[in-house]
Formats: C-alpha cells, structure tokens, sequence
C-alpha cells in the first residue's frame, strides 16, 4: 500500500521510521529513562540532557479515545483520535485506522498495533506518509 | 434589636480578604469592545466594595486574547493613578491567576487594596479550539519541534478542546469502569438546569438528556450541549488586607467575605502528559494544597465552581478535588450530589457549559459566584446557609487554580 519508491516518501513526523518496518523513535533521558518525541534542551522530568535513541514497541492499548467529527480544516471526518500506551509503557497520541469511526467499533482497552500510511504527495511527488494504530 | 454593638468578627491582619465584586452577564456584545467590558466591571466592583481606584494600590488584568496592555487600558478609563499595573495570560486560569496576582501584592505587605479585572471579548468564534490548523505545504519539509512536513491535528490524533478533554474523560473511564456516555451528559443537564436560575449565564435553557445526548456530535462523548459557548464578558474583584478592613464600618465587614486559600499549580512530569494533557495531577496537587491552607476538609464545602468546559471534564473533577471516592465520580453524579439540592452543589452558575466561558473573565467570575453565595445575595440560585466555597480553574498547557472563599464570622 506504500509506494515503492522510498527516496520519495518523507515521514510525517521525524519521529516516526518508515521503511520495511516502521517504527517510532524516541528520546530517552540516559538519567531517568523519561520518553519524548520532540526535540529536547532537557529531560521535563529530571533535568538532565543527555539522552539516547530508543525504539517504541509496536504493540499496545487504547488508553482514551475521541470520535472527532469536528475536525481541522482538510482533515476527514469523523475519525478516531486516541492514546495509546505501547507495551512497553511509551504514551503516544495517534489516531486509530482501518476501523469504523464509531464508539461501538472501538473500546477502552483494546489491543492495537501501529501501522502506516500516505496522507498526501506535494508538489516535487515527495510523499508523506503518516502513523496510526490499528486493531491486532 | 440589639442594645449592644454586635461582636466584631474575627479578622486576622495578615488575613485577605474580598471587599467588591462584580460580573457583567456574560453572552454577546458587538456594540462593546473588551476595555468597556473590564472597565464597566472594575468600576462596579469597587463601587460594591464602598471605595475607588485611588484606594487601590495594584490593578491586576488578565485577558487571553486581543492585543495586550489591558491593564492599563483598562486604567486609562478609570484612573490613571500610577499604581503597578499587571498583563496577566495563563491559559483558562488567567482570571485565577490575575486574582492571585493581586492577592501576592497584599500578602506580601506591598498593597493594603487591589484590583482584579478579567475580561474577553470572543464574539462568534466557534468552539473554544474547535477548529484552527496549519494550512498545508506544498513542498514537504520537516518543520518545528517534531520535524513535521504538514500539520499533525487530525493525523496524529486530536488537538482540538472537545477531543482533549473527552479523551481525558474516557481515560478517567478507562480507569474507572462504570463511567459511561450517559454519566457525562447527566453532567450537561446539571449545568444547564442551573443555568436557568441565573440572570448573568449566556444560555437560561433547559435540556432532556434525551437532547442532550442527540445533539451533534462534536467529539465523542462531548456533544455540542456538552461544551462550554465563546462568548464575551468581564468580572472584577477587589481584595483588601484584615488590617485594613478592620478600620473599615461594621457593614462593609459583613458583607466581606476572606480567602482562606489562593494556590497556583502547573503540571508535574508524568509520562503520558508529553503527549496528552494531563489535567489531574495539577489540580489533585492544587486540591491538596488548598484544603491543608484553609484547614477545610471537601465535605466542609457548601458549594464549588470548577472549570466545566466539557461535561467530560466536570466529571473527574469531581475526583480531583475530593468531593467524591476516588474512582466514583459516576456514582456521585448519579447520586445526585453535584445538583443544587445535593450534598455538594457543584456549578450553580450554570458552569462554563451554559454560563459561558470568556476566557480571561471565568477565574474571576468564579470568585464572583461563590462571594455572592456566601454573602446570601445571590437571589432565586442562592445555596442558603452557604459559608465555605470553592473556586476552580484549569488551563491546558497546563495551569490550575483554586481558591477557597469563607463568609466572615
Ligand atoms: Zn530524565
């Protein structure tokens, strides 16, 4: 489902790894342990800054979930937006796919896996590929 | 009746203490503009606390949106009389924090009186972050703190108000099972039965849970009847020293009514947070801390406002602040202890749900409701006997501030 042509593909977000198999990097403080995706000075919990690259599991839980029907502009409606605690432990802010956007098709607690997809191509034919979690 | 004078309460010098307040109603004023609004509040706060701004030692204004100075715009009506003048934002706790502003001033034996004033004007903006994202690039370059080519609300989740604050509700019900759609909207009628007893509330409307949970979906669970309007509105306060109310009439002394607690949080480190607002810990800790300084107790309070800008989000502050079991703040809505003739009346008001919610005012509107409660002066919505009440706000970013208000002795 992904083009083939992976010099013309760019993550949506720097965290997130695509290639063969995607995954999200995070920043973990070397101190405490303490995860974050964005770009760091310091750790929010302990102040040091020193950090490491870590990879996130795959697999994890819907921690909270949101069926957003007013959406951003350009964004489709309704989606499902959610948390997800991976199994070890990272939170992460994703949407859920490949799942009906309605309160009955997802629920508290259910076992989700991340995947990826295009959103969109731009002007140069660069496309942008995005993550979300969906039902395992 | 009384031959003798009656015995003087019991002020403390070092106590603070509200001596005016005001609010205007809050809804929609397209012939104002936000300086009237804070203007007209300010002067009918001091003119219910007996004195004028040249009594006031600092003027303290909290105003999210517009264009800054509000402080001394707002001073350039009424007096400009050269007192330290404060711009405060903070999110939704900005009024909180213009309160607390001025509350510092006195504690900190700089200011016998000072003035509180907020404000906002929002007009017809939609719901509060409802809308609103980056437009999209034509060219696909990592921008920003997370490298991303385009914006990221809708694709990584939400990042509207609505979907944030539902998705605390549902991880409140993640916690808690039993919690369900039904609970949250019970929330909404609440507030909006209530609103119906206020003259100041933007909406006075009844809703059947059957139109509450009918309404448009907005972001599941938050119906549109779930969520807090935009709208325009202002309130003032203004506090005074113990040592000075003392040389104040018997009178005024009644009707003043003492901060027994004024606590700011922001958000501690917790793992989830980095990625979705945590707006328990802060206000848990706020909790704490205001409960121990004012030596009272949840069970002492005999009402509380607390920032309902979503039905989802009254819901676990109801867990937060201690006013029900931890982990039963579905049992206690359908108990019926949050309505107005419950054991903890909760958003008399109306709540931001129906009241409104112009930002910069709401924190100071808060104190305005529960003052006006505890002097006995609030009319059809009054709580009778009220003596010990609560003010809550919460900003995301995030902010929390509580106040707890005591009627004098
Ligand atoms: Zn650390």
């Amino acid at each position: 489902m992904v083009s083939p042509t992976p010099s013309a593909q760019v993550p949506l977000v720097d965290y997130l790894r695509i290639g063969a198999r995607p995954y999200l990097r995070a920043h973990e403080c070397t101190s405490c342990g303490a995860r974050f995706f964005d770009r760091r000075v310091a750790c929010a919990s302990c102040g040091k800054q020193e950090f490491r690259n870590a990879r996130v599991k795959n697999s994890g839980h819907v921690k909270a979930f949101s069926i957003v029907h007013r959406a951003a502009p350009g964004i489709p409606a309704p989606y499902v937006s959610a948390v997800v605690e991976t199994i070890d432990g990272t939170t992460v802010r994703s949407n859920i796919v490949n799942c009906d956007a309605t309160p009955e098709a997802v629920s508290l607690g259910m076992s989700v896996k991340l995947t990826t997809y295009p959103i969109g191509t731009d002007d140069d034919g660069t496309e942008a590929i995005a993550f979300g979690y969906e039902p395992s | 009746m009384a031959a003798k004078k009656s015995p003087k309460p019991n002020i403390a010098d070092d106590s603070i203490w509200v001596l005016g307040t005001h609010m205007t109603r809050f809804g929609r004023y397209p012939d104002k503009d936000s300086v009237d609004l804070a203007s007209t509040s300010a002067i009918a706060a001091l003119q219910d606390g007996g004195v004028t701004i040249h009594d006031m030692d600092v003027l303290a204004a909290g105003c999210l949106l517009g264009q800054g100075g509000m402080a001394q715009r707002i001073q350039k009506q009424i007096g400009q009389t050269g007192i330290p003048a404060y711009n405060v934002t903070n999110a939704c706790a900005t009024g909180a924090t213009a309160i607390r502003t001025v509350f510092l001033h006195i504690s900190a034996g700089e200011a016998d009186m000072g003035i509180a004033v907020g404000v906002e004007q929002m007009g017809k903006m939609g719901l509060l972050g409802g809308a609103g994202s980056k437009k999209e690039k034509k060219v696909f370059e990592p921008g920003g703190r997370y490298g991303a080519v385009t914006g990221i609300d809708g694709y990584l989740g939400t990042e509207g108000m609505p979907g944030v604050f539902a998705q605390a509700g549902m991880e409140y019900a993640h916690d808690h099972s039993g919690v369900d759609f039904e609970q949250f909207a019970r929330v909404a009628y609440k507030n909006h039965l209530h609103s119906t007893l206020n003259p100041l509330a933007q909406y006075r409307k009844d809703f059947s849970m059957e139109e509450i949970m009918g309404a448009p979906t907005m972001s599941y669970p938050n119906t549109l009847l779930m969520c807090c309007p935009t709208g325009d509105g202002a309130a003032a306060a203004v506090l005074v020293s113990g040592e000075r109310l003392k040389s104040m009439p018997r009178r005024v002394q009644k009707r003043a009514v003492k901060i027994s607690a004024s606590v700011l949080t922001s958000d501690p480190y917790t793992e989830a947070s980095q990625v979705q607002p945590d707006v328990n810990t802060l206000t848990r800790n706020a909790a704490a801390q205001a409960y121990e300084k004012a030596g009272v107790a949840p069970e002492d309070l005999d009402l509380v406002e607390l920032h309902d800008c979503f039905a989802t989000a009254e819901l676990i502050h109801y867990d937060n602040l201690g006013l029900c079991e931890r982990g039963g703040a579905g049992d206690f809505i359908d108990s019926g202890a949050p309505f107005r003739d419950g054991r903890t009346p909760v958003n008399v008001s109306g709540g931001l749900i129906s009241k409104g919610h112009p930002i910069g005012a709401t924190g100071v509107a808060n104190i305005f409701e529960v003052t006006t409660h505890l002097r006995g002066e609030a009319g059809d919505r009054q709580i009778n006997g009220a003596k010990v009440g609560l003010a809550h706000v919460i900003g995301l970013g995030s902010a929390c501030g509580i106040h707890i208000l005591e009627k004098a002795a």
